[in-house]
């Protein structure tokens, strides 16, 4: 379990990836997992995606986008099991599956936008 | 008190000091279901849920444009499932949710004051809403151009 000193490290992650969440998801989500797919808008060539992704800034801004929203879940889906639904008792046990989670997802972004 | 203490230095407990009950009245796990209020933090607090969601369905994508065209045209035949589209519908009400929930908790979090008047939150609120227009307009400008 956390202790008390490091709270404020987990509550500033927590709020840097709500920022982040708040400001760039729903036009993410909406472009490439909506109108896309649905064909309301003109998808972009995979060769454009591509040429986009190996962007220097473009690979900090998927970075960031990928990484900070992990660890505002993590924060949030912790706090929502003891409270919502009462599960007290297992504190480190979802402690760690959150936080590793949010470790694994930040893990694999690195390495994906380091190798595409 | 003198009792008990007469019990702790003989090392024997033989009988019970009373205690009376503590007052811990009992909540049910479905506490949020019955109020609106409550039930709306759980929602935003749920709609991480669909952050977590989206991340990793960019995650697949990313990993779709890393292993080539092949893969990222079966990415792209995935994600035109009915069901999938269902799931991203529900998580955009979700994230949408959060983004109306997030900035307008701003003049809560930190109230400004300005010649010992207290700004109204929708000022403080204002400027995020601008920013997300504008951050959005500028992602849409740069994937669709």
């Amino acid at each position: 379990m956390a202790k008390p000193s490091n709270e404020a490290f987990f509550w500033m992650l927590f709020s840097a990836g709500g920022v982040v969440a708040a400001m760039l998801i729903p036009v993410q989500l909406f472009l490439f997992f909506i109108a896309f797919p649905l064909g309301w808008l003109q998808a972009p060539s995979y060769d454009y995606l591509l040429a986009l992704a190996r962007n220097p800034l473009v690979r900090i801004y998927l970075f960031i986008l990928c990484s900070l929203p992990l660890f505002h879940w993590a924060h949030r889906f912790r706090y929502t099991l003891y409270d919502g639904l009462k599960v007290k008792h297992l504190t480190g046990l979802i402690f760690v599956l959150c936080y590793g989670g949010a470790v694994l997802g930040t893990v694999i972004a690195a390495y994906l936008l380091w190798t595409i | 008190m003198a009792t008990v203490n007469e019990g702790t230095t003989k090392g024997t407990m033989n009988y019970t000091p009373f205690h009376p009950r503590w007052y811990r009245p009992h909540v049910s796990v479905y506490w949020w279901l019955g109020e609106w209020h409550y039930l709306k933090f759980i929602l935003r607090e749920l709609s991480s849920v669909a952050v977590a969601f989206f991340v990793i369905e960019t995650l697949f994508m990313l990993s779709a444009l890393h292993d080539g065209a092949e893969a990222y045209a079966h990415f792209q035949q995935v994600m035109r499932n009915p069901l999938m589209i269902l799931l991203n519908v529900v998580s955009f009400l979700f994230v949408f949710f959060h983004t109306i929930t997030w900035f307008n908790l701003a003049p809560s979090a930190m109230p400004i004051r300005m010649g010992g008047k207290r700004v109204p939150g929708a000022l403080i609120a204002a400027p995020s809403y601008v920013a997300w227009v504008i951050v959005s307009a500028f992602v849409c400008w740069l994937v669709l151009r």
